[in-house]
């Protein structure tokens, strides 16, 4: 059993005792944390649905032992919230341009175009699809979200 | 020690290795998180890796770069490294999705040792040696004598992945490979070639086609002989053609739920020979 160990999501520090050396910092945030705005579905780094910020750095949550995490970071979708309702710009423009359809890959999306808008305020439509290459969409086709990356990419820029 | 050491300098993590030589060692958990998320793997110990700087170190000489185990497929991409070695940057490039890329480590493509791992016909093409630390010391070894068999390394217990330390040779370098499509793909084929114009050599080095990395020693001879490498002519089509079947005499490909042996030998010939003619285009780049 690792030592109990000090997590920092979304500026809280949160302590994980009595876990198992098998333990996904994807399992901890929504098994033990109760954060399950970070999705679980393949497990295995191919969909990007578990995708959080691990100081400043885009990575699958599930790819990540959690006890190594202690001391970082840790930035969830739920960690992004600042505008209209406590949603971000990305958020926002995910509502206005229907970028959501069943929902379950969205937090990964959004996670992933924070980080693409952090790097590049105007990104190429090429830009946008390698920063997306690894969230995968059943439902939209993507078309309404690489226009929600654009929208959110305008909003942000003609931010004071 | 806690079943969980989280290594921040590279005497911690030895230390920790000494302590538990059975320890697994995790670098961007890209490949063992897959294991021990699916219950095929289950360790006693483990040993982080990721965050010991002395392993995310990479350095440019005139003739050499070193690679540091725990450095990044995304630091791999990233100028000045990618343009002291661009083989390198081409085979980072075309690993999984940037999430992947952030976390995924030299090191970690080395300690998986799969056929299909991308940057390994890269090191292979360049020369690299391996440098492993462990209880007796430094070793340093070529890629052959560290890939010893699928998913097999020749690291003893208690070793740790340290650097690479490959050539910079004088002429281009390219790396290819193929797959079901651009995004998110491991290898069906891949493939490292080196230009040397001052050794006046080729070194050509195969991926996912062979239980190991071959090296296409036989061809690269072959092809060096039909270089002009005096004037910087371009390749003939029938010398790029027939480099192409004796490149693909070199691999051993199987057939598994990734491709047929049949295709993987055909690719290896299409990719020898493309990359071929783009080392030695003239000019510019090739579109060939």
């Amino acid at each position: 059993m690792p030592d109990p160990y000090s997590l920092r999501v979304n500026g809280v520090d949160c302590e994980v005792a009595d876990s198992d050396i098998a333990e996904s910092l994807l399992f901890v945030l929504r098994e033990r944390l109760g954060l399950t705005g970070t999705k679980n579905a393949c497990t295995e780094g191919e969909c990007s649905s578990c995708a959080v910020l691990i100081d400043g750095v885009l990575t699958c949550s599930c790819l990540v032992l959690s006890a190594t995490a202690a001391g970082q970071d840790i930035t969830t979708v739920e960690g992004l919230g600042d505008g209209r309702d406590g949603l971000s710009v990305v958020q926002e423009a995910f509502v206005d341009e229907g970028a959501v359809q069943c929902g379950f890959c969205t937090p990964g999306l959004i996670v992933a175009v924070h980080d693409l808008l952090e790097a590049n305020a105007d990104p190429s439509d090429g830009d946008v699809r390698e920063a997306l290459s690894g969230n995968l969409c059943r439902c939209t086709g993507y078309g309404r979200i690489l226009a929600a990356v654009n929208t959110a990419a305008e909003a942000k820029r003609s931010q004071p | 020690m806690s079943d969980v050491v989280v290594a921040r300098s590279l005497d911690e993590a030895r230390g920790a290795l000494a302590d538990h030589p059975d320890a697994t060692v995790l670098a961007g958990g890209t490949d063992l998180m897959v294991e021990i998320n699916r219950g095929l793997r289950r360790p006693s110990h483990v040993v982080g890796v990721a965050q010991v700087p002395e392993l995310r170190l990479w350095s440019v000489a005139d003739d050499r770069v070193t690679v540091g185990g725990g450095v990044t497929y995304t630091e791999m991409m990233t100028t000045p490294l990618a343009d002291a070695a661009p083989a390198l940057a081409q085979a980072a490039r075309t690993v999984g999705s940037p999430p992947i890329r952030n976390a995924g480590t030299l090191g970690g493509n080395l300690g998986t040792a799969s056929p299909a791992g991308d940057t390994l016909p890269v090191l292979a093409a360049l020369n690299a040696q391996i440098v492993v630390v462990g209880p007796d010391g430094e070793r340093r070894m070529a890629l052959d004598d560290f890939v010893v068999g699928v998913k097999r390394t020749s690291l003893r217990p208690g070793e740790l992945i340290v650097r690479a330390e490959m050539d910079r040779p004088t002429g281009r370098q390219e790396f290819l490979k193929i797959g079901p499509r651009n995004a998110m793909v491991i290898s069906m084929a891949g493939l490292a070639l080196v230009a040397d114009h001052d050794a006046r050599a080729v070194r050509c080095a195969l991926g996912a086609v062979a239980a190991g990395i071959p090296r296409a020693r036989d061809a690269e001879a072959w092809v060096a002989e039909r270089i002009d490498w005096d004037n910087g002519a371009g390749v003939d089509d029938a010398v790029a053609a027939e480099f192409g079947q004796r490149v693909a005499a070199a691999s051993a490909p199987i057939d598994d739920h990734r491709s047929t042996a049949a295709y993987r030998r055909h690719a290896i010939a299409v990719l020898a020979t493309r990359a071929l003619k783009r080392a030695f285009a003239q000019g510019g780049s090739s579109d060939a």
